[in-house]
């Protein structure tokens, strides 16, 4: 069974419309690149799937679960809230809270849960939570080679350091499946390499992931699906071998070439 | 003679104060809550809103100040005279009616200033990055927790330097007051010249608004000091 399956997703703006339509299926560790040119819908697709936009139709389903469906928009917000934690997002921005220091970046949301949790429930020993939770944030952040960064804030890392701080962020809620919108983009080209071995560093784990980029080499290495999406639709959908190699469509062949030529 | 002088500064500098900091206990607050009016996807609450704010902020403080003490004596008598004495709006207005020039100067400035604290707070909030909001929003956080949370210290940080100028400006406005006979330091230097035929005592008067607001201009710096270990 796939762990996610997203059928006939559509999203417009007004009178654009963004996605006309996508499906498609993730499997239990697999990784997805989400390839395409500006404006093809990838972003919006990603943030229809962590609900930061509602979709207008379609319907999501996590582990043969509906999270998602058009017939019942208007979700609760503790229902909401519940549905976004099957998936993680690293923004292209970072989005690193600059008031906090890179531990209670990882632990805020956690920790808040616990005293959420610990108001109805008065017999969860809270600080034994929070010893725990700080416990898992220290490990996550030395998987991705930042321990010792632990006390400083965003402000003092450089932007590579800060993603994957955002990185191990996202991480801390154990997604069942982790999203990237182009988590390079906003990198000077020297700080990209660090970014992206970590995330291939999830890919050797088997964490489920889609990822939004530019980075045609890195796709084609760490993908084992990738989607071409043109103008809200799914152009193609295939191996990174399908792909890159044997395309028939021109349009992708045309995009592919000007990427990998940059 | 200074000494006699200095300390009738000192009384009527104890009301300024007290105008002062009453005024910032409650427009601070009441800010929060027109500024979220103001925000408000109501739009009807939304208008409402913004044309008190234009009111207020487009008028004179000290036309208000007259508006408050005198506004409902004036339309007291008028409704007693139009035979309405009895009904509900007659009665709030002599309840207002009853209050000391003090309470209406409290009453005024706090309104004028919520309103003009309101918009530096919707400044302060429109200016944080959409990101912040949707990273907390993909960390499973409630739209409380994450105004509380995440938003509100980096608003507090961008808000102050208006705010310290909004603050240091109402130091010098509370002498508006004495229009309303409320007996503030300007009232007690000014009475001098009468009584005494000394000019001196008013000018001193400015000594005490320059040491308050130098006091506050480093308690400002202070702050923003304590909160420039983050960048936003």
């Amino acid at each position: 069974m796939s762990i996610l399956n997203v059928y006939d997703l559509k999203k417009s703006f007004g009178k654009t419309e963004v996605l006309k339509g996508i499906t498609f299926s993730v499997e239990q560790g697999e990784v997805i690149s989400i390839l395409g040119s500006s404006g093809s819908g990838k972003t919006t697709l990603l943030r229809c799937l962590n609900f930061l936009e509602t979709p207008n139709e379609g319907r999501i389903e996590v582990n043969g679960r509906e999270i998602f469906s058009a017939d019942n928009k208007e979700l609760p917000d503790r229902v909401l809230r519940e549905n976004r934690l099957n998936f993680g997002l690293v923004f292209q921005q970072f989005n690193l809270f600059p008031q906090y220091t890179v531990l209670e970046n990882l632990t805020l949301a956690a920790k808040l849960r616990v005293k959420e949790a610990a108001k109805k429930d008065k017999t969860l020993s809270k600080n034994q939570l929070f010893e725990s939770i700080d416990k898992q944030a220290l490990e996550t952040l030395e998987s991705v080679g930042l321990s010792e960064k632990k006390d400083f804030y965003p402000c003092q890392l450089s932007g590579g350091q800060q993603q994957r701080v955002a990185i191990a962020r996202a991480l801390m809620l154990s997604p069942q499946i982790l999203c990237f919108d182009e988590p390079t983009s906003a990198l000077d080209p020297e700080l990209t390499g660090e970014v992206l071995a970590v995330i291939k560093e999830l890919a050797q784990r088997k964490v489920t992931m889609i990822i939004v980029t530019h980075e045609m080499a890195f796709a084609r290495e760490v993908s084992d699906k990738i989607i071409f999406m043109d103008e809200g639709v799914v152009a193609a959908c295939g191996t990174p071998d399908e792909i890159f190699c044997n395309s028939s469509n021109e349009r992708i062949c045309k995009f592919i070439s000007a990427m990998s030529n940059k | 003679m200074f000494i006699e002088v200095t300390l009738a500064l000192f009384g009527g500098f104890l009301t300024t104060l007290q105008i002062f900091f009453l005024t910032l206990l409650f427009s601070i607050p009441l800010g929060l809550v027109i500024c979220f009016g103001s925000m408000s996807r109501f739009k009807p609450l939304q208008w409402l809103v913004k044309v008190f704010v234009w009111i207020i902020r487009g008028t004179p403080l000290m036309l208000q100040l007259i508006v408050v003490y005198f506004g409902p004596g004036l339309l007291c008598a008028s409704m007693e005279r139009a035979g309405q004495a009895g009904n509900v709006i007659y009665y709030i207005a002599d309840y207002l009616n009853s209050f000391s020039p003090f309470v209406a100067t409290i009453i005024a400035f706090s309104i004028n200033y919520a309103c003009y604290f309101s918009e530096i707070y919707r400044g302060g909030i429109e200016s944080i990055p959409r990101g912040q909001y949707e990273a907390g929003q993909v960390l499973g956080m409630t739209k409380t927790q994450i105004f509380f949370r995440v938003v509100l210290l980096q608003v507090i940080k961008r808000i102050l330097p208006p705010m310290s100028n909004e603050i240091i400006t109402l130091v010098k406005d509370t002498s508006l007051a004495r229009i309303i006979t409320c007996y503030e330091i300007i009232w007690a230097g000014q009475k001098f010249i009468k009584s005494e035929g000394i000019i001196w005592p008013l000018f001193y008067t400015g000594a005490f608004y320059l040491l308050f607001s130098g006091l506050l201009t480093i308690l400002f710096a202070k702050m923003e000091k304590k909160l420039s270990y983050f960048k936003n």
